[in-house]
């Protein structure tokens, strides 16, 4: 490869070049023909898995004085972020360009905010963390305020911006904390250094409740959530979609790194910090979510329960709660994109479909869409064969094999809770009359590749098999 | 392809396969356009088809073994051990014989009377009938598991979108209800598959737990099965539904779907817990004799008709779970294998008349548009073959001698005769108090003057509406008049059932 010793980095590279190729080719690319924009990001985006899947090394890789990896993990998850953010882009383009928003720097945050996830994804070190999350956090607030004559866009981003800078203080002074007592950045340096039982006292552990304060924010678990449903209704329903589903991904490797790499050791420190969260996740995110009206803000509750579930997966501490929590992330985000993409759909110039009632008597307007949110909102629903069931099997299945049951009991209880608000959308789309019969205007190919997110929701769920031994595999791989 | 091999999984996805080309394909939004009436024909054919496909199931099936028979086992996903697994005996048999024995009647009767979306209510209801008799030959627990919960997704949109004035309301508390009911189970699935490294049922049989983890998975069981059954206190969902479904959906809901909670009872809870189940059995029969006596009393109030017949379903299920759980206290012999025996064929017979009498009530719904037994009476000389019908399906669900409701009964009574003269007092009061409130309605609406306009104005039944309520009246009197083969085909696994409950799994540990 070109890039000689460098090559384990090379989907870094390569975005960060192409990025490049499109800021400067976009300088030249009138209005009429922002199409071609859009089409570089995809070739880029394209570019990028590529050399995901081409330079991927035999075995786990450290680079740049080891605060940087090429694993295994970090491959399946990039290969998620880059697939998701150019499906997202997809089915954005004609609401963009009906809103005016078509616009070439949509395209280069959006790409910048990938950046950011992908770096998160390889760090090896606190600091190559902290810089891959401030990367895709400038972009966000940035992409979140992206319509700027919109006031709400506008509010809910400098609420994200505050509460952002706070949080990454946060993780921040973490960071400081642990520093001085491990003396590494390093995670697998860290790991050796907690083994000593002077360091592994009260001041690590104080730190590292810091750290998961952090975490927590990105993730979007209860107490720490606040900015969530803000953000998810306040920006536009693009903007949405992208913050809702790859850096899901991120943040999963965020919380993989930082406490399974590098404070395993410390599980049954985190382990209680990491229940409390995921349980209030649960119950406050299924119970809210009832109460919305706001489609957009309804999934942004909803995705705060799923956080929950998560959590409680990484809870375990086990293998095989770490292979459930990837697995159910990867799902999650392609029903997430998949729900968004429909929302998307059923906006238009000058509306956004983000109430509930808008759904109404879609089976009337559209049997096929109507179709896919059913997949979408039965496959979040956890119901079978649908593949949320089987995300959430492996989470039970996860903490009732470390021992927990009663928190098993209360993690199907919430998804029955849970089940209300979904089957409400699959009721005003199937039971309730049209009261607007406006054609859908998204291309043929955002169709295509809607319809086939949906029926990948169901296929996946009748045969999650080769996907579960994946993650599985990878997991194993890691440790 | 070997049609004999690969017979059970023919049944479960031709039905799915036909209903998806139907959602796929679609009918244009208007009732009356070809395509519409096209698909009509095709769902009837695929059902048609399904049923004789079946019908091996019951020629081909070996009376004389309790082991599976027409036995597919592939690996499904590998990385959790699970299978997909399928294979019938003596119990479950007969179960996918009514299923798809009444699903081609149910697509008969909604020919014309959907005014809406007739592609998507058929194909719901095609998709519905794969996954039921998956359910009853999956002997996998994900497996089970998926196909259970999977079944109330088509039954969600049926009465959501199809159903009367407060379907919204009924369907939402439907799926609510059964969901919160199963979620349990699954984790009584989960914690079993810690124990056995499998979902196989029969690991899950052959694995010893002590007397509280079976208390615990028991209870998980019952809140699934008793909720579907259903069994008193947790019934509430089931007048809703019953009332607000579409006649189809009514149907299947009393013909199949209660069916399932008693499934689940013989197939999952008394072999893999039985000392669990011998625990609680005191408490399975009186609630089953409450169902029996004061849901008998409930529906001899009802001034609707579908919500007395749903009402009286929950009486006669009252026999099923009564008829299973007696073999503790019938002392041995041959009471335990009489009651099991009464509880299958009550189960199998409950599915012909409560089919029946639902189809009745829309035949006149479809003609009056009211429920009400006070908008009727003198039905019978307006529609003397309608009555003609109505009348015997009725006296069957009165348990009369010669129809298939008198012989069930029959069985659990005299068990539970052996076990305790109470017991039988109680569940005997049935004879009369499901006469009174059958036979009372009957009166009401078929007998006496014509009541009122609409009544008088009543056409008696079409050649499609007879032909449907004719081979049910032939099949409810055959099984009245001719049990033998039904039973046959029960007693050896009925017997093995015995034996594996009377297994208790404390003595290994």
């Amino acid at each position: 490869m070109i890039f000689g010793e460098f090559t384990a980095a090379a989907p870094e590279i390569t975005l960060l070049i192409m990025i490049c190729v499109v800021l400067i080719a976009d300088l030249f690319v009138s209005d009429e023909n922002r199409i071609v924009t859009f089409w570089l990001t995809i070739a880029a985006l394209a570019v990028t898995a590529w050399s995901i899947l081409a330079t991927a090394p035999a075995a786990r890789t450290l680079l740049f004085d080891g605060s940087y990896v090429s694993d295994a993990l970090s491959q399946v998850l990039k290969l998620g972020v880059v697939g998701v953010v150019a499906v997202g882009f997809l089915y954005a383009r004609d609401y963009l360009r009906q809103n005016a928003l078509f616009k070439g720097e949509y395209y280069i945050l959006g790409m910048f905010g990938l950046l950011g996830m992908l770096i998160m994804i390889s760090a090896n070190s606190l600091l190559t963390m902290y810089l891959g999350l401030e990367t895709l956090s400038l972009s966000l607030y940035a992409l979140v305020a992206f319509d700027r004559n919109n006031a709400d866009s506008a509010e809910s981003a400098m609420k994200y911006f505050v509460l952002g800078a706070i949080a990454s203080g946060s993780l921040l002074y973490g960071i400081s904390w642990v520093y001085g007592m491990t003396g590494s950045l390093q995670f697998d340096q860290i790991a050796i250094a907690v083994q000593d039982p002077a360091v592994n006292s009260m001041p690590l552990w104080f730190g590292m409740a810091f750290m998961i304060v952090g975490i927590a924010f990105k993730f979007g678990a209860v107490p720490f959530h606040m900015w969530l449903p803000d953000v998810y209704q306040g920006a536009r329903s693009s903007v949405t979609l992208y913050i809702a589903s790859a850096p899901k991904l991120a943040a999963l490797a965020l919380i993989l790194r930082i406490l399974v790499d590098g404070l395993g050791e410390l599980h049954e420190v985190w382990q209680g910090m990491i229940m409390v969260l995921a349980v209030l996740s649960l119950v406050v995110g299924n119970v809210v979510a009832i109460a919305q009206t706001n489609i957009k803000r309804m999934l942004g509750y909803s995705a705060i329960a799923h956080v929950g579930f998560i959590l409680l997966a990484i809870f375990t501490g086990t293998e095989q709660g770490y292979a459930a929590a990837l697995f159910y992330t990867l799902t999650y985000v392609v029903m997430a994109a998949g729900a968004f993409g429909v929302v998307i759909l059923l906006s238009r110039k000058g509306f956004e479909a983000e109430s509930l009632v808008d759904f109404k008597g879609l089976n009337a307007r559209s049997p096929w869409f109507a179709l896919m949110m059913l997949f979408f909102m039965f496959g979040m629903a956890g119901v079978p064969p649908w593949v949320g069931f089987f995300a959430k099997l492996n989470v039970i299945s996860a903490v009732l094999d470390a021992g927990f049951p009663a928190l098993a009991i209360m993690m199907v209880l919430a998804s029955v809770v849970g089940a209300y608000y979904y089957l409400r959308v699959i009721w005003y789309m199937y039971f309730d009359k049209a009261e607007d019969r406006s054609v859908f205007q998204a291309g043929a190919d955002t169709r295509l590749v809607l319809s086939l997110n949906g029926l990948a929701v169901l296929a996946l769920g009748v045969f999650p098999g080769s996907l579960l031994a994946l993650c599985i595999q990878v997991i194993q791989a890691v440790n | 392809m070997d049609l004999t091999q690969n017979i059970l999984s023919l049944l479960i996805w031709l039905p799915i396969g036909g209903g998806a080309a139907l959602l796929f394909v679609g009918d244009g939004g208007d009732v009356l356009s070809g395509r519409a009436r096209q698909m009509r024909w095709m769902a009837l054919a695929v059902s048609v088809l399904t049923f004789f496909i079946s019908v091996p199931l019951y020629t081909g099936f070996d009376t004389s073994t309790a082991a599976m028979q027409f036995v597919e086992r592939t690996s499904w996903i590998g990385a959790l051990s699970v299978e997909y697994y399928l294979g019938v005996d003596g119990i479950s048999a007969p179960l996918i014989l009514l299923t798809t024995f009444i699903t081609p009647l149910v697509i008969i009767a909604g020919w014309d009377s959907i005014k809406s979306r007739p592609a998507q209510y058929f194909a719901a209801f095609l998709i519905l009938e794969g996954l039921m008799v998956g359910v009853f030959s999956a002997l996998d627990g994900i497996l089970f598991y998926v196909l259970w919960e999977a079944m109330l997704v088509p039954m969600f949109l049926i009465i959501g979108i199809w159903g009367g004035e407060r379907r919204i309301y009924a369907t939402i508390k439907f799926f609510l209800y059964t969901f919160l009911g199963s979620v349990l189970m699954l984790v009584a699935f989960v914690y079993l598959y810690n124990k056995t490294g499998d979902f196989n049922f029969f690991s899950f049989r052959d694995v010893n737990l002590s007397l509280r983890e079976q208390q615990l998975i028991f209870i998980a069981f019952l809140l699934a099965f008793a909720v579907k059954v259903p069994m008193w206190p947790v019934h509430t969902w089931l007048p809703d539904a019953h009332v607000e479904a579409p006649t189809g959906g009514s149907v299947i809901l009393a013909a199949i779907m209660l069916k399932m909670g008693g499934y689940g009872f013989v197939r999952l809870s008394l072999p893999i817990v039985p000392d669990g189940s011998e625990y609680f059995a005191g408490m399975m029969i009186g609630l089953s004799l409450i169902a029996v006596v004061y849901i008998g009393f409930v529906a001899l109030m009802q001034k609707d008709m579908k919500k007395l017949i749903a009402y009286s379903s929950i009486a006669h299920m009252g026999f099923v779970t009564l008829g299973f759980f007696l073999l503790w206290s019938t002392a041995g012999g041959s009471g335990a294998e009489l009651g099991m025996t009464g509880g299958m064929v009550q189960m199998i017979s409950h599915g012909l008349i409560s089919g029946a009498m639902f189809l009745c009530v829309g035949v006149l719904y479809d003609r009056v548009h009211s429920r009400q037994i006070a908008d009727y009476g003198g039905v019978a000389n307006t529609m003397p073959k309608f009555a003609a019908f109505m009348v015997l399906f009725s006296m069957a669900n009165a348990g009369l001698p010669g129809t298939s409701g008198f012989v069930g009964e029959f069985m659990v009574i005299i068990a539970s005769f052996r076990a305790n003269f109470w017991f039988a007092f109680l569940a005997a009061s049935t004879l009369i108090l499901g006469a009174a409130y059958t036979l009372w309605m009957v009166k009401r609406v078929i007998y006496g003057e014509v009541a009122n306009k609409h009544v008088a104005d009543l056409v008696d039944l079409q050649r499609r509406e007879f032909v449907v309520l004719g081979i049910l009246a032939i099949a409810v009197l055959l099984v009245g008049l001719w049990p033998a083969p039904l039973v046959d085909m029960m007693s050896v696994t009925v017997r093995e059932l015995l034996f594996q409950v009377g297994q208790s799994k404390l003595a290994g540990l």
